[in-house]
């Protein structure tokens, strides 16, 4: 794994609302703002942050599958339309399913390694809410296979695949321990997306959360092992930063306070047209944080706190295990215990997750590396985490389909 | 012949009605899901949908297709498995294609009682009069194979009156859906005394396939829903004569309306259920009961004024709310009928419903809204509670919904003292299933 040549930064993040069922802004049948809108609010909200537009050198949009969900392709061309000056700029979309984001801030950090670019716009997006879900499930199918598992899959096919998950670890460490710290993630998951005013879930009210989250699955209309409070939900929304060198940042007038540094990565990419080698193991996940963890020469107990992807309460757990925070088999006790509280000692998905914030897949790692920069620089509001001095250190995991496209960071401030 | 049989020739007389076309769509549901089931493939599947009007029944196609694509939305996991073999089909939306395709292929409609003449089961749902229903059904009869079952939905008319009228001798059910029957759980069976005790079990197993709740009624007019459903509107006509003394019409309609929906808790108040019902309906209804009911009189002259002024209530086309007691605006209601001035009163013109809502008095303690009674758990306890806390109080609020709910208990009992339900439970079962009521009227809270 290659240390980095230069010193990589992040800066200026920004999320639009994240809109679905259970925003009270919500109304299935009422017209709702495109595509076009969230690229454009996303990126303005980042640029406003910066002395002036025309500093960016180039862009990267993350998205997964606009040309199903919304019609459209070509997305890159929606960088112009956030502001004039970006006009004949170079634009690249990226894809990777639901690792699209992770992917396109990978994309950029490159383009900032190779001296193309000081200063590179990345923006992550999905709008999801144009067809009903029964519908967005084949689409989002083009996460797995699709030639070779869709016809046999399920109706619900991703939430299958990770029922497959969830049996397969109930099967190994009993249900009832496994079950329950899956709805003990979802209680966190809500708790933590009720202070964050942007979370899908800020307006949730419901008391007994935990209660909710041990709802029996119901296989006959959904699937055998994971109720609808296991899985995230339908989202649009979009997400937007800059990934700088240290010339971009001063060209961009950030100060360096306001910036956090990439000090880890790991990219991992396993084979989509073969089953998954071990069910109650996010393997390809595991290669990702290992190279991150080497590449930064920090070791897990390193980690002061964690966004992972959490697109169900099981993969939530799992990615404990994939990250090393925990031996496998051991992260339904830690999660139980609620060692991964705000208040616990390693805080994860401080915003909400996948689960609470909401899940725009193409978006959704552009989302938590605004969110680690967030945390980092202090700016994260009713969801700050203490930072410490030992442990200034916030992990992402973000994964595509299931456990196929995996891109891990490791931020700390830019400023010790 | 079994029900299975049968079910591959079935017809469905006033089909693009409010009720028909809700009979009809269960219908058209089962009877596909019967033709996919592997021995089935090659046999024909016929639904014929008669009405009197072309316009209607292309309004009844429009409602089928919407609904079949809702039905199939929600069953996708099993129409992925129903559909397994057919390697053409992938993608979550051609399931559901494939399976709104399948439906229309077993349908026919048409306004000639003719289409219905291989008909095995008839299901009637015309207008609620005898002499309509006696010509209709003659005229089956006389087309129809003698073997031929016949579901009448009357919601008042004792079976074997028309039974006799028809010629029937045994072949006809009171099959009695609740609006809407794609929604509703309950289905009251009146079998009359002749009945063929083969319809009886025909009847029986397709509730069970329809997943349908079956509560047994006697054959007396009106039945459990209807009798129960009649009673409780007359007195809350005769309430709303008192309290005429002291409040105009509009203001009296107001109170009684709230006293049964939020003192009551119940999911609609009295005078928008009969809105929702239709008030000529309710007339009809209670012209048909009375002369069986020598010792009541089964009549109000409000409702018979209503009528007069064709103000009507029931529902438009597309299912939202016409005016009646109420003024509606996306089916809620937005202001109450003046029967002096034939104007609606609008909530939101001057302060007359906060004043009249502070003359009516706060809610007792331990009110929760319908629905949030109704997902609750522990809905029982906290009834009990709320029923303490409104026998308590002394508001006119309470004071009304406390002779409502009286009533409406005795109206209980006598529908099981004079041998309409069998037991009280049957009573309750038809109010909590056919009416959404959280509380059957025969308890222990009053």
């Amino acid at each position: 794994m290659m240390h980095l040549s230069k010193p990589v930064y992040i800066t200026a993040g920004y999320h639009t609302i994240f809109l679905g069922s259970g925003r009270k802004e919500f109304h299935p049948k009422k017209p709702r703002p495109g595509l076009d809108h969230y690229i454009i609010e996303a990126g303005k909200g980042t640029l406003a942050q910066i002395k002036g537009p025309e500093h960016i050198d180039e862009g990267v949009i993350s998205n997964f599958m606009a040309a199903r969900f919304n019609r459209q392709g070509n997305l890159a061309a929606f960088f112009p339309a956030i502001d004039p000056s970006l006009k004949y700029k170079p634009f690249t979309r990226v894809e990777g399913a639901c690792g699209s984001g992770g992917l396109g801030v990978y994309t950029a950090m490159k383009s900032v390694l190779s001296g193309l670019s000081d200063a590179v716009l990345t923006i992550g997006v999905e709008i999801q809410n144009s067809v009903k879900a029964v519908y967005g499930a084949d689409f989002l199918a083009g996460a797995g296979y699709y030639s070779g598992e869709r016809k046999a899959g399920h109706a619900h096919f991703f939430p299958d695949k990770f029922s497959e998950r969830a049996g397969a670890c109930f099967k190994k460490y009993g249900q009832e321990p496994i079950r329950s710290a899956m709805a003990r993630w979802y209680e966190q998951a809500i708790k933590n997306a009720r202070k964050n005013p942007k979370a899908q879930e800020f307006h949730n009210k419901t008391d007994d959360l935990y209660q909710m989250g041990m709802t029996p699955p119901n296989p006959k209309y959904f699937v055998e092992n994971l109720n609808v409070f296991d899985c995230s939900k339908v989202t649009d929304g979009a997400s937007a930063l800059i990934v700088a060198s240290e010339e971009g940042l001063k060209k961009l007038g950030v100060s360096k306070k306001e910036a956090i540094e990439v000090v880890g990565y790991g990219i991992s990419v396993d084979d989509l047209t073969q089953t998954p080698p071990d069910l109650t193991k996010l393997t390809t996940t595991q290669k990702a944080v290992e190279k991150a963890y080497h590449s930064s020469g920090l070791k897990p107990e390193d980690i002061g706190f964690m966004e992972v992807h959490d697109c169900f309460t099981i993969t939530g757990l799992l990615s404990l295990e994939a990250a090393c925070i925990v031996k496998q088999g051991e992260a339904a006790r830690f999660v139980s215990e609620h060692r991964t509280a705000m208040d616990g000692e390693l805080p994860v998905n401080a915003t909400g997750g996948l689960i609470g914030f909401g899940h725009p897949t193409g978006g959704t790692g552009v989302r938590q590396a605004a969110d680690i920069w967030q945390q980092l620089t202090g700016k994260a509001g009713d969801c700050q985490l203490k930072i410490t001095s030992q442990k200034p250190f916030g992990l992402m995991i973000n994964m595509g389909g299931n456990d196929k496209t995996v891109a891990s960071f490791i931020f700390k401030p830019a400023v010790a | 012949m079994t029900l299975d049989d049968r079910l591959q020739n079935v017809a469905v007389i006033g089909a693009a009605g409010k009720m028909g076309s809700g009979i009809a769509l269960l219908l058209a549901q089962e009877m596909t899901l019967q033709k996919l089931q592997p021995g089935n493939r090659d046999k024909n599947f016929d639904l014929v949908l008669i009405d009197v009007s072309d316009t209607a029944l292309k309004g009844l196609l429009q409602y089928l297709k919407t609904q079949a694509v809702k039905l199939a939305e929600k069953n996708i996991v099993n129409l992925r498995n129903l559909y397994q073999e057919r390697n053409d089909l992938v993608e979550n939306a051609e399931f559901i294609d494939q399976f709104v395709d399948d439906v229309f292929l077993n349908l026919r409609t048409g306004t000639d009682l003719g289409l219905a003449r291989d008909a095995q089961m008839v299901f009637e749902a015309i207008v609620e009069n005898v002499d309509v229903k006696e010509s209709v059904l003659k005229k089956l009869n006389g087309q129809c194979s003698d073997t031929t079952f016949y579901f009448t939905n009357t919601s008042s008319i004792p079976i074997q009156l028309i039974d006799e009228k028809v010629g029937l001798q045994g072949r006809i059910i009171g099959y009695h859906f609740y609006n809407p029957p794609a929604v509703q759980k309950l289905v009251e069976l009146i079998s009359p005394e002749n009945i063929n005790p083969e319809l009886q079990e025909v009847a029986l197993e397709l509730g069970k396939r329809l997943r349908k709740t079956l509560i047994p009624a006697n054959d007396i007019a009106g039945f459990i829903g209807n009798g129960h459903f009649m009673r409780d509107g007359l007195h809350a006509l005769k309430e709303v004569g008192k309290l005429n003394k002291e409040f105009s019409l509009t203001e009296a309609i107001y109170i009684l309306n709230r006293v049964s929906q939020d003192f009551l808790i119940r999911p609609m108040g009295i005078f928008q259920l009969i809105d929702y019902v239709g008030i000529d309906v309710f007339q009809l209804i209670l012209k048909t009961m009375n002369p069986y009911f020598t010792d009541e009189d089964l009549h109000s002259d409000l409702i018979d004024q209503m009528v007069e002024k064709k103000v009507l209530g029931g529902q438009n086309p597309d299912g939202s709310q016409k005016n009646g007691f109420l003024q509606y605006e996306k089916s809620r209601p937005t202001g109450v009928f003046d029967p002096v001035s034939a104007q609606y009163q609008l909530f939101d013109s001057g302060d007359w419903q906060k004043k009249l809502d502070k003359k009516i008095g706060d809610l007792p303690e331990g009110y929760m809204p319908w629905r949030q009674f109704l997902m609750d758990p522990q809905k029982d306890e906290k009834l009990s509670a709320y029923f303490k806390k409104l026998k308590g109080s002394k508001s006119m609020g309470t004071q009304l919904a406390l002779v409502y709910q009286k009533r409406s208990k005795a109206i209980g009992n006598q529908l099981v003292s004079q041998g309409v339900a069998n037991k009280p439970e049957d009573v309750n079962g038809v109010l909590l299933n056919g009416f959404y009521h959280l509380y059957g009227p025969i308890n222990d809270y009053i």
